[in-house]
């Protein structure tokens, strides 16, 4: 423990490998955006729409036999996967003329009963029309942007322009970033790992706006140092709250990951990759753009009045 | 700086601690296995409670009790062995005047049933069936405009205008054929000033005039708006009259209806007596059966008759244009076994004006033959080059033709169909049509095990990331540490209070959003104690690093907070279902862990701390 707090209290060049750093990001989000326009999402039916139909068998099932029976019964599309045991399955359908929900799942289920592994459950059954696919995926797009939109007007009006196209910057780079591993990786992408990408934005913005409140800070107090050492100041004496806000709360995603259960297992796996993500961009992307930007302390003297009235509230 | 809280903050703090406690308390108990009983119309009856117990005791089930609320009755069962066995028994004596169903009630104690109920969990976590279902506006639309042609033919008959067969297509809307202008013009003054709703249009062409109609702007949306409201209402007819505890039946954006059905596991009847709209028609049949012959080869159908297809041989028949009575007038049905031929029959009773048309039209035809129309929508749609089409199915098959032997009134039976679905046809005209067709577009089913299963492992991820978390502040800041986690157990427990107190249900999501609040709900505390570590090592006195710690912290816990409300509320407001429940529980741990991370712990602190002037050193 002890070495711990020395390694967090400790001061560093941080912004001194920032040139390194750009690259890096560079590197991982031309890997991602190149990955997403290859390959793409793996999207869940929430999005495609179709059917979804998980059931449990009393002893292991042996997928090749269930995907020949469906492959039989004119399912030769259905893709067949464990979930969570080697007794659950998962069977994925795309939407298809002329049956209705109650017919597939009349149907799938006979196929399953007789697909010589023993007695089935039907665990969850879901089916989404194609319309409703398409309204979730514009409304999630939607979502997104307009998340990032009025978080962009908040930080304008709170900090300084040149803070909020950093703040973007940064998230920007989490989510595609984050968005690159699903598309490597092809674990699907639902409605939940939606809603973790937003709480990603969320929480990488935290990360960032922690920083910035330290930067404007130290803009007002230490006087006569630079914009770069003023910056690596601040991210060094926030370096330690950083490092054990995303320790404690890794440590919670990661009983959610392993204890969790199959079913928010993508969920809590994009919000790990984005705090991870999160965490390093609030200070290599963020604030790194903002020296790129060409803060000046001149920029900061308007928000002192704001802030202050703030401060008045406790 | 003595870092006091005067005594009416304590007291504040003591009273949302208490509330939260008082709140989050029903959560704590399990639930009890019961039966509901409510009545299939009118009142509770008020013997029912003494009736059931004398039905239940000579079953051999002695062990129950009674509750009643919003008039329903319900019978609390020690098991689920007892439930089923008393379901059973119940629905034999009860079952004509009652739906019974299954059902869960909290085991809360009475003195705490008043002030507060548990959270009412989502589908994910208890188990049963969700619907969105879409309400074929078009069809809504098309068959309110198809009224007109029939009030048209008589209006203009009665006005003596002289006219051509109106007809109707969903591209015009009605159409008259006149020969001359004079009639035409006449024809539309006339109409236009009988009926308000609609629009009309003069055209020509080389040989005849045309008025067309079509409903108007606003009597559109009214139909739409009345068709979805109609459908809601006869859908909650149909899921009371299948007997589900606590379903959930409400519109959903301008044409959508969400259906939850809690419990129920048969989702293929559920499915099937929601979507059908299968009602019945009575009409006289017209002419012999060479006539229906010649119509049905040459395609010429008489202008009074209609073209239809016999189930029985798949043959043709030919029936009056004019409806005798049709499902909307049916009062009530039954189905059962027809005592002179041993086949399934419904039984039906009319309303008022339907037993008095059947009554006169029956009189009139005495030994002539009526039929029974049975029809039938259905409506799906598939994705084609990137488009919705959507394809519209309508069967009208005549099931049974009998000849008038006496004069019908409000009570008769019909036959012609199997016992199944004679008994889901009377289920389905006891609670009325759709007024328009219904596709279902999502659904999504969870069994009662995984539902289980998802609690359990949710709240043993919540423990566990919980147990890690606390155990590393008390390690890494000590005392300090402590009072944060403190705050942070203090946080759950409004956390739960809040959502029992909301009317909002807790699904898998939502215990995702609960998770990550606790995560990070401690970077409050540990953004102040960095702050008052911090001001201690710069050479800061204990008290004076104390509230400066506190102050300078605020403005970054508030501003880091705010932009997470913010991505939260945009969530919560395009956000569908799941992700709904996500946002909700992340905001509402937004605001509760900013009351305990820093009201909270400064108020501990304070007690602790504040006021000592000789401390030196802090436990952080």
């Amino acid at each position: 423990m002890a070495r711990l707090k020395q390694l967090v209290e400790a001061r560093y060049d941080i912004m001194g490998y920032r040139r390194p750093a750009m690259f890096l990001s560079i590197a991982l989000m031309v890997i991602s955006v190149i990955a997403l326009a290859l390959r793409g999402l793996n999207f869940g039916i929430d999005f495609t729409g179709g059917y979804v139909v998980e059931a449990g068998f009393e002893q292991p099932a042996d997928l090749g036999e269930i995907r020949s029976s469906l492959a039989e019964n004119g399912f030769d599309d259905a893709v067949v996967q464990f979930f969570g045991t080697q007794s659950e399955v998962m069977v994925r359908l795309a939407p298809r003329e002329g049956l209705s929900g109650a017919d597939i799942n009349t149907q799938v289920n006979g196929v399953l009963a007789g697909a010589g592994q023993g007695p089935v459950d039907l665990r969850r059954v879901e089916f989404v029309g194609p319309q409703v696919g398409e309204e979730l995926r514009e409304q999630g797009g939607l979502s997104v942007l307009l998340a990032l939109g009025a978080i962009v007007i908040y930080i304008w009006l709170r900090f300084e322009k040149k803070f909020s196209v950093g703040a973007v910057a940064a998230l920007i780079h989490d989510v595609v970033i984050t968005l690159g591993v699903f598309a490597i990786s092809q674990i699907e992408f639902d409605l939940s790992v939606l809603a973790a990408l937003l709480a990603v934005i969320g929480y990488s913005l935290n990360d960032t706006i922690v920083v910035f409140d330290r930067i404007r800070e130290n803009f007002l107090t230490l006087r006569k140092s630079n914009t770069v050492d003023t910056i690596n100041v601040s991210i060094n004496q926030t370096l330690s709250r950083t490092i054990i806000t995303s320790f404690t709360t890794l440590l919670v995603l990661l009983a959610l990951f392993f204890i969790g259960g199959e079913a928010i297992k993508s969920f809590s796996m994009a919000l790990i990759i984005g705090v991870v993500v999160g965490t390093y961009s609030s200070i290599y992307v963020a604030s790194s753009s903002v020296i790129s930007l060409g803060l000046q302390r001149e920029d900061m003297l308007p928000v002192e009045k704001e802030g202050s009235e703030l401060d008045e509230i406790p | 700086m003595i870092n006091k809280y005067p005594l009416w903050k304590y007291i504040l703090l003591a009273l949302v601690l208490a509330c939260g406690v008082l709140f989050a308390l029903p959560n704590l108990y399990g639930d009890h296995p019961a039966v509901q009983l409510s009545p299939r119309s009118g009142d509770i009856s008020p013997d029912l409670e003494a009736a059931v117990s004398e039905t239940l005791n000579s079953g051999g089930v002695t062990d129950f009790s009674f509750r009643s609320s919003d008039n329903r009755l319900l019978v609390i069962l020690p098991d689920g062995e007892t439930q089923a066995k008393a379901h059973g028994l119940i629905d034999l004596a009860h079952g004509d005047r009652n739906t019974s169903a299954l059902n869960l009630v909290p085991a809360t104690p009475a003195w705490l049933r008043q002030f507060a109920k548990p959270i009412s969990l989502g589908l994910d976590l208890r188990g049963g069936v969700h619907f969105l279902m879409e309400v074929d506006m078009e069809s809504a639309i098309t068959s309110a405009e198809e009224r007109y042609v029939d009030e048209f033919r008589t209006q203009l008959r009665e006005n003596k205008v002289r006219f051509r067969s109106p007809s109707y297509d969903a591209e015009r809307g009605v159409t008259v054929r006149f020969a001359d202008v004079l009639q035409r013009d006449n024809a539309q003054s006339l109409l236009r000033q009988e009926y308000r709703d609609l629009v009309f249009e003069a055209t020509q062409d080389a040989k005849e005039f045309y008025l067309h109609a079509r409903l108007s702007d606003e009597a559109r949306e009214t139909e739409r708006r009345s068709a979805l409201q109609q459908n809601i209402i006869t859908l909650r007819n149909r899921v009371n009259e299948l007997g589900v505890a606590e379903p959930i039946i409400q519109q959903q954006g301008r044409e959508r209806i969400l259906v939850q059905l809690p419990g129920v596991q048969d989702t293929a009847q559920a499915k099937e007596i929601l979507g059908a709209t299968a009602t019945l028609e009575y009409r006289m049949v017209y002419g012999t059966y060479n006539d229906w012959a010649d119509a049905a080869q040459s395609g010429r159908v008489p202008p009074n008759a209609k073209l239809y297809t016999n189930r029985e041989d798949g043959g043709p028949v030919l029936l009056d244009r004019k409806v005798i009575v049709t499902g909307d007038q049916i009062k009530d049905a039954s189905s059962g076994i027809d005592t002179q031929s041993g086949s399934p029959a419904v039984f039906i009773s009319l309303d008022g004006a339907g037993a008095k048309r059947m009554q006169r039209v029956s009189a009139d035809n005495i030994g002539n033959p009526m039929a029974v129309v049975f029809i039938e929508n259905r409506v799906t749609s598939r994705e084609v080059d990137g488009k919705i089409v959507r394809d519209r199915e309508r069967v009208e098959e005549v099931i049974n033709i009998a000849t008038i032997r006496d004069v019908l009134s409000h009570r008769f039976q019909t036959t012609g169909l199997e016992t199944e679905e004679a008994r889901d046809l009377s289920l389905l005209l006891r609670a009325g049509a759709l007024k328009a067709p219904v596709e279902i577009v999502e659904e999504r089913t969870v069994g009662p095990s995984l539902g289980q299963d998802n609690i359990d492992r949710g709240r043993l991820s919540v423990m566990i990331g919980l147990a890690l978390v606390l155990v590393f502040m008390a390690f890494y800041y000590r005392v300090f540490g402590v009072i944060a986690d403190c705050a942070l157990v203090a946080n759950l427990v409004l956390i739960m209070a809040v959502l029992s107190a909301l009317p909002t249900t807790l699904t898998l999501p939502g215990i995702a959003g609960i998770v990550l609040t606790v995560g990070m709900a401690v970077d409050a505390n540990v953004l102040i104690f960095e702050r008052i570590r911090e001001e201690l090592r710069s050479g800061s006195a204990v008290q004076a690093a104390i509230n400066s710690g506190y102050e300078k912290a605020f403005s970054t816990i508030a501003d880091a907070n705010i932009t997470t409300l913010i991505a939260a509320v945009v969530l919560f407001v395009f956000g569908t279902g799941p992700i709904k429940g996500f946002a909700v529980t992340l905001s509402i741990g937004i605001v509760t862990s900013m009351f305990t991370a820093i009201f909270g712990t400064r108020a501990i602190v304070n007690w602790l701390y504040g006021g000592k002037r000789g401390l030196k050193a802090l436990p952080i």
